[in-house]
């Protein structure tokens, strides 16, 4: 038996041998797969953590009333409407600016634009906003909306710097929500003598769209839940508001938020009762927990619907 | 000029007007040429075959006469065609002179679109709004296709969800939807079973009535088949072109010719 002949045609060894090499990558493969059952399972604990502790600490206040009532006596007891309101008005208002400029300018820079300096530019402004920290986000939302745009402190500010902090993450999901789409349908519209905005009309954008509105509701509840943009520029502790009013503020007037009271009545608040900022907690998850699950039911719907 | 005695002789009387005339083409990608300055007619009513092995710079030659070369990034063509006498890089309208010529691709594209909508699809895109006639001429181009029997119920299903075979045949009525006066097959068989192969050739022999044909193929026998005129390229020349039972004959004017149809290469 020649020493170089290569393992795998040794005459010697009958093919389904159990060698010492099967049974090492039998062992790595068993232990690979517990190692990362384990990682996976390990990133549910947290989760189910919060979630208990947040539920069982925030259960006295727990009633549909803490969420229409005002805060009262100095915010140590009462609901949230008012921050509850604010929070619905700063995320719709941000998401109705970031989402057909982000959209839209994915769709150029997928669709039409060419390999060079300019779209490279782009590119790169696109992925390094997108890594901004939020505070940054704040001050430029400051020195651009509140003083320069003179828009003062206020509602639109405080949504227009949330929209500039979620702007390039759609483009980015929104571009690949169209780059999913294979190109050979493209070409083929082509070749028939359609435009490229014909195209992207009857194919691209109604086979991507269940990636971009994925992509755009994940950032709803990114901007919900951010609290620096909306403190620097138009987010503030309390302001009166009567109970259940669905209309509370002006664009120009501050607001309360989620995010911003739950910061409130943890820190700067004394005597506030113990199960109200767990309560605004579970009230601000609850409600990003609500929107992803629209989001995934969204995708699942549309998905289901996907025609290739 | 042995061998002269084929079934189907060809009908184009060397006389017949050029549809496409193409001088000098060449086509590079970056700082690589891929096609080296060709010239070629191809006239009117007449099945020109195209053989050549892979990377000889069919598929790329097709893409240069419907300039959809321009998707290409990097991609840059020198030297001229003339569609119809119109030079393409100066037309006025791309989207018409892409209506002009039709395109079927190596793989078959069903756009994720009913049956209706992909044939509609480029009639729509031209203007065509009329509901009457869209529904005419979807039926027409089906029936050309040899497909309207197989879907005519079912015209609102999706095209995607055909197989391999309805879908190419689908493809090919799609590529008549737009009324091209050339119709450009690339390599159409690769793809689909061989029953499906013929009837589709069958399709494309009722077809030479109408229109004029370029027929890209990796199989010769598959040109010897149908082509009146025959052109051999090898990498991004021409070496032969001439009547097909000339090329398939015992002496082709190029050695190489007779190597490649012969099986010796390629």
């Amino acid at each position: 038996m020649s020493a170089a002949a290569p393992p795998a045609t040794n005459p010697a060894v009958p093919r389904f041998a159990r060698t010492a090499h099967v049974a090492r990558k039998e062992r790595s493969e068993r232990v690979a797969r517990v190692v990362f059952a384990l990682m996976a399972a390990a990133m549910v604990v947290p989760l189910a953590a919060i979630l208990g502790y947040l539920l069982w600490k925030a259960a006295p206040a727990l009633r549909l009333e803490f969420l229409l009532d005002v805060p009262k006596k100095g915010m140590t007891e009462g609901g949230i409407w008012p921050a509850f309101v604010g929070t619905l008005y700063l995320v719709g208002l941000s998401l109705a600016v970031s989402a057909p400029v982000g959209v839209l300018a994915a769709v150029y820079l997928n669709e039409y634009s060419r390999d060079n300096a300019f779209t490279r530019a782009i590119n790169l402004a696109v992925i390094n906003l997108a890594g901004v920290p939020s505070i940054v986000h704040a001050l430029f939302g400051l020195g651009a909306f509140v003083y320069a745009a003179q828009f003062g402190y206020s509602i639109l500010s405080a949504s227009l710097t949330l929209a500039i902090m979620t702007l390039p993450v759609i483009i980015a999901s929104t571009r690949e929500a169209l780059a999913s789409v294979p190109h050979s349908f493209r070409e083929a519209c082509w070749n028939v003598g359609a435009s490229r905005w014909q195209t992207i009309q009857a194919v691209v954008l109604p086979n991507s769209i269940s990636g971009i509105l994925t992509g755009l509701i994940l950032q709803v509840s990114r901007a919900a839940g951010e609290t620096a943009p909306i403190m620097f520029t138009g987010a503030v502790f309390y302001k009166a508001v009567q109970r259940g009013d669905l209309l509370p503020y002006r664009l120009d007037e501050q607001c309360m938020a989620l995010s911003m009271h739950l910061y409130t009545v943890a820190t700067q608040v004394p005597n506030v009762q113990e199960a109200i900022p767990y309560a605004t907690a579970v009230v601000l998850l609850g409600s990003v927990l609500l929107v992803n699950a629209t989001a995934v039911t969204l995708r699942v719907w549309l998905r289901g619907r996907k025609r290739w | 000029m042995v061998n002269g005695s084929r079934t189907a002789p060809p009908p184009a009387a060397p006389a017949a007007p050029a549809r496409i005339q193409v001088a000098d083409l060449r086509l590079s990608y970056g700082d690589k040429e891929v096609i080296h300055g060709i010239s070629f007619d191809v006239r009117a009513n007449e099945i020109l075959g195209v053989i050549g092995p892979a990377q000889s710079g069919k598929s790329s030659m097709l893409r240069c006469l419907n300039r959809t070369i321009e998707f290409v990034a990097g991609a840059r063509v020198a030297g001229t065609v003339h569609v119809d006498g119109e030079d393409v890089s100066r037309t006025r309208d791309v989207h018409a002179l892409r209506r002009k010529i039709g395109m079927v691709a190596p793989l078959p594209v069903g756009l994720p679109l009913t049956i209706y909508d992909n044939v509609a699809f480029a009639p729509r895109c031209a203007g065509l709004r009329d509901r009457a006639e869209l529904d005419a001429l979807v039926e027409h181009c089906l029936r050309q296709a040899a497909l309207w029997d197989e879907v005519k119920d079912r015209l609102g299903s999706l095209g995607t969800a055909l197989s391999g075979g309805q879908q190419q045949r689908l493809t090919i009525a799609r590529a008549l939807s737009h009324r091209p006066e050339v119709l450009c097959l690339d390599e159409f068989s690769i793809a689909i079973d061989p029953v499906t192969t013929m009837r589709i050739e069958d399709v494309l022999k009722e077809l030479r009535r109408e229109i004029t044909i370029i027929l890209v193929t990796n199989l010769t026998q598959q040109a010897r088949r149908l082509a009146d005129r025959t052109m051999f390229m090898l990498n991004g020349r021409i070496v032969e072109l001439d009547r097909t039972d000339v090329v398939f004959s015992e002496q082709p004017g190029s050695r190489q010719t007779w190597d490649y149809v012969n099986g010796n290469f390629g």
